[in-house]
């Protein structure tokens, strides 16, 4: 069973920024957009395993600081034509607290 | 009433296309990319097929493509997408009172937008007999399966017409082993493209090929009972046809558009929004008059989908204004290509190439150093090139002696002669940085219909990384769909987030004195509400070029390299590089830096192109301290990885050197010292060499120093990179003062007017040598202005950024999060 994990106040993560957790077995880059929503994605572009953490975030999407692919963080996927997908993990703000589930 | 039109509220709006043709469809594309539910959509076409390229009509008729490779959306496209289509089924009436048109079959649909698209015709010229069978224009699949029948049948052909799509059509016939003569009423061959000797040359080609000509020659009436038999001449002489195809010119197709009361002229007149004077309805394509202009090229009508797409989508921001266009004849083995204004007018120069024996002739046509027409027989592998100048207005007198030439004489990496591509295997590799091939790029352009070089990069990669391919890519593009391939709109936005180019943005913040962001988008009705990873670094960019003392640079619109302030590397560690002035060092630098690399496990250490020491594979987390350990060994921050002035590499000078004139090193220091910490639209790179043997490679810097033993010649623009650029000569000063009060007002100069993005190199070809001269030469007091704008601005950029860091500033970027809880 998944459980939601205490990561830290919004605020420490940048507005159009990210941060990343690491975890036993990587990296996962938690997002905060500009309407103030969290996203988290495994910090691995599906193309050449860039870390997405590093990109310049536009709306829902990131945009690999390697080659350029977008990646739609609520679903992980690659923006058309680029193919490919990385592995997304449920995230949310409760009283100013993000929270990961793992 | 209320409930009427609450139920209303909630179903989407309807929207008619009439003319299943490639404008009106293309409109579809471009808004369902816009707007994909905005709409129900019903497609009305009169031809029984769905959208095709009608482009590629005549390699069809002439044996080379088949109907299924040239069509462009398949049933299965309107079906995924929603969209109801009637083939076969014209609309007959437009209902402007009750907003509905009416069908052949008399289907009645109700619209609350109306895109008309209805073409045009060809024009049959009025003379008796010509309403007889075997009498047909050049227009549709349905022409061309007549003419495949005939040539079946008969013998002898005669083409009405030598514009374009007449010798296409001829040359069709003749592959099909017909008897073809065309008639032509002027004395020279597609005179609207072609100058006089071009068509003579394209005439005698032809002829090689087996067809005959009748120039000069004024049709006066088609023979025959119940079928065609042949023709008659206004000189009373006749000759023997079974078909006769006119192609004369096409008329705008605007019977339907009449009927219903629209505003016509030549054509169905539109506003720069691809509107008619029906708010509700919007034409695009052949059929419309635009300014003045109808289009029959399909260039100009994919300008015209997109303005009208935006509009449809409700956006309602762009415009179209008008379209400069290009020609190519697609009979295989005859390269013709024609472009602008051809004709030579007064104050007009003529460029001329011309080689019988090769059968080869280019013409340009310049007006004040900038191309305004070309022509080229027989070698058109650098039309584009042409083309791409002359929209662009580009100044050419930096390589005017050898334009003709082509582009690959101005030093293209390696492509040289290879850029014949037609003549290129599949296998043969196009893009060197991500490895696509031709027959890649040909497949993608086939199987996913692409259209525009954006498309080409997104969906294979080709040219979108250094972009030294992109001619090839375009020349690719250009041979697969013909001359439809959409070439880049004559004003080019800043990213898909605007409509802007880049000039209209940094006018627009200075003029309105833009100083944020949001500001920026909200001024210029940005489409998207962050931007995106292109557009908001260049904003970023120019907001802090323009307003430094106001601007508070946003980390987030840079990219990581300039917010990690290293260099990413391909597996997410990064390069420092210490700043070691004029490329000077100390027995102690070096021993801080060793120690450095010891302390933090550097794995790999190099001397950098430009004199300096990189220090690779350093972890994230690690750069802080790193810094700290360097700053206080006195180094800064060596903007290696940066928009920004990188390095002045130097000579040794006549500290040492026999040969040396001046001091290099100790002004490479001084330039060094003023220009750090800069940020530029790109990298900017110095040189300084201490004589004419010019040791430090200053005459391919952005700006370069060749000490002579008078004093200190200034080059600009020169770059070593993908193409390689050898400098202008700007100057000879003779003080180093001079030197540096000169190169702060290039570079500040740059900083202001270069688009983000754009090295030295192409922005002193785009705006002119004599340009910059006469802002940095001949206007002292701007000059003086520049070079002052230019050390305000660096009282903020040289604050080392490592030390701020090392010191904890933007901390959150360089510390991973822990789970607490």
């Amino acid at each position: 069973m998944s459980d939601w994990k205490k990561i830290a106040p919004l605020e420490d993560i940048p507005r159009l920024g990210s941060r990343v957790v690491e975890v036993e077995d990587g990296s996962i880059a938690v997002f905060r957009t500009s309407d103030d929503q969290v996203f988290a994605v495994r910090d691995a572009c599906p193309h050449k395993q860039g870390p997405l953490s590093q990109g310049i975030v536009a709306g829902h999407t990131v945009t690999c600081p390697l080659h350029n692919l977008k990646i739609n963080l609520e679903s992980g996927k690659a923006l058309a034509p680029d193919e490919g997908c990385t592995s997304t993990y449920a995230a949310k703000v409760e009283n100013g607290m993000v929270y990961i589930q793992l | 009433m209320q409930k009427i039109l609450k139920q209303r509220k909630f179903m989407k709006e309807r929207l008619v296309l009439v003319g299943n043709g490639m404008a009106g469809v293309r409109t579809l594309e471009e808004l369902l990319k816009l707007a994909p539910e905005a709409y129900d959509i019903t497609v009305f076409g009169a031809e029984p097929h769905p959208n095709y390229n009608r482009i590629m009509l005549s390699p069809v008729l002439a044996g080379e493509k088949t109907i299924d490779d040239i069509i462009l959306n398949h049933r299965e496209w309107y079906a995924s997408h929603g969209i109801t289509l009637h083939t076969g089924d014209p609309v007959v009436e437009i209902d402007r009172v009750n907003c509905k048109v009416i069908s052949e079959s008399g289907l009645e649909v109700s619209y609350d937008r109306l895109l008309l698209a209805t073409g045009s015709n060809p024009f049959i010229i009025p003379v008796p007999g010509s309403d007889l069978p075997g009498v047909i224009g050049f227009r549709d699949i349905a022409d061309v399966d007549a003419m495949l029948a005939a040539a079946k049948t008969g013998k002898k052909a005669v083409v009405i017409g030598g514009g374009l799509l007449g010798l296409e059509a001829a040359n069709g016939l003749l592959l099909n082993g017909m008897d073809v003569t065309v008639v032509h009423l002027m004395d020279i061959l597609m005179e609207r493209q072609l100058d006089k000797t071009a068509a003579e040359m394209l005439r005698k080609s032809l002829e090689d090929k087996g067809l005959k000509f009748l120039m000069e020659t004024q049709t006066a009436g088609v023979l025959g009972e119940d079928h065609v038999t042949g023709l008659r001449f206004a000189d009373g002489s006749e000759i023997e046809a079974g078909l006769v195809v006119m192609a004369v010119g096409i008329r705008p197709n605007m019977e339907l558009a009449q009927k219903a009361g629209l505003h016509c002229e030549r054509g169905l007149v539109v506003n720069d929004t691809m509107q008619t004077y029906d708010p509700r309805i919007y034409a695009v394509g052949e059929c419309v008059q635009h300014r003045g202009q109808c289009y029959g090229l399909v260039a100009p009508l994919f300008e015209q989908a997109r303005v009208a797409a935006n509009h449809l989508a409700k956006m309602g921001i762009a415009r179209y204004e008008g379209s400069v266009t290009s020609t190519k004849l697609k009979v295989t083995g005859i390269d013709l290509f024609s472009a602008g204004e051809f004709n030579q007018e007064e104050g007009d120069e003529t460029l001329v190439l011309q080689d019988p024996a090769r059968n080869l002739y280019k013409k340009l046509v310049l007006k004040d150093n900038r191309i305004k027409g070309a022509v080229m027989f027989g070698d058109t592998m650098d039309g584009t090139w042409y083309f791409q100048l002359l929209r662009e207005g580009t100044d050419i007198s930096a390589f005017r002696n050898t334009i003709l030439f082509g582009q690959h004489d101005l030093g293209d990496a390696g492509h040289g002669d290879e850029t014949r591509v037609a003549a290129l295997s599949d296998d043969a590799e196009i893009c060197g940085c991500n490895g696509v091939t031709k027959g890649d790029v040909v497949n993608a352009i086939q199987t996913k219909g692409l259209f525009t070089l954006d498309d080409v990069r997104a969906h294979t990669k080709a040219s979108a990384s250094c972009g030294s391919c992109t001619g090839l890519v375009e020349a690719i593009l250009s041979s697969t769909v013909g001359e439809g391939y959409e070439a880049k709109p004559s004003k080019k936005p800043v990213c898909g987030c605007t409509e802007h180019s880049h000039d209209d943005v940094i006018t627009a913040i200075a003029e309105h004195k833009l100083k944020d962001m949001r500001v920026v988008f909200e001024h210029l009705e940005w489409k998207t509400p962050d931007g995106c990873a292109a557009c908001r670094p260049a904003l970023n960019y120019y907001l802090l070029a323009r307003w430094p003392e106001e601007y508070q640079d946003d980390p987030q619109s840079r990219y990581i390299n300039e917010r990690a302030h290293g260099n990413i590397q391909k597996d997410g560690t990064y390069s420092v590089v210490p700043r070691m002035f004029g490329g000077l060092c100390t027995p102690s630098d070096l021993r801080a830096i060793a120690d450095v690399c010891d302390k933090y496990g550097v794995p790999e250490m190099k001397v950098t192109g430009g004199q300096r020491i990189d220090l690779f594979g350093v972890k994230k987390e690690d750069l802080p301290p790193m810094w700290k350990d360097l700053t206080d060994a006195g180094f800064v921050s060596g903007h290696a990885y940066g928009k920004s002035m990188r390095t002045v590499k130097t000579c040794a000078g006549d500290t040492w050197c026999r040969f040396g004139t001046q001091n290099s090193t100790g002004l490479g220091v001084k330039l060094e010292q003023l220009t750090w910490g800069s940020w530029m639209p790109h990298k900017f790179k110095l040189a300084v060499s201490g004589c004419p043997r010019n040791c430090a490679e200053a005459t391919i810097k952005d700006f370069g120093v060749v000490c002579v033993d008078s004093g200190y010649e200034l080059h600009i623009g020169g770059n070593g990179g993908i193409k390689v650029r050898v400098t202008d000569l700007l100057c000879k000063v003779d003080t180093e003062q001079e030197v540096l009060e000169y190169c702060g007002a290039f570079t500040q100069m740059y900083r202001e007017e270069a688009h983000y993005l754009e090295r030295t190199a192409p922005w002193v070809e785009r705006v002119g040598l004599a340009y910059i001269k006469e802002r940095i030469l001949e206007d002292e007091e701007g000059r003086k202005a520049l070079c002052e704008r230019f050390r305000i601005g660096q009282k903020y950029a040289q604050i080392d950024p490592w030390k701020e860091r090392a010191q904890g500033a933007a901390a959150h970027e360089f510390t991973p999060l822990k789970i607490t809880a």
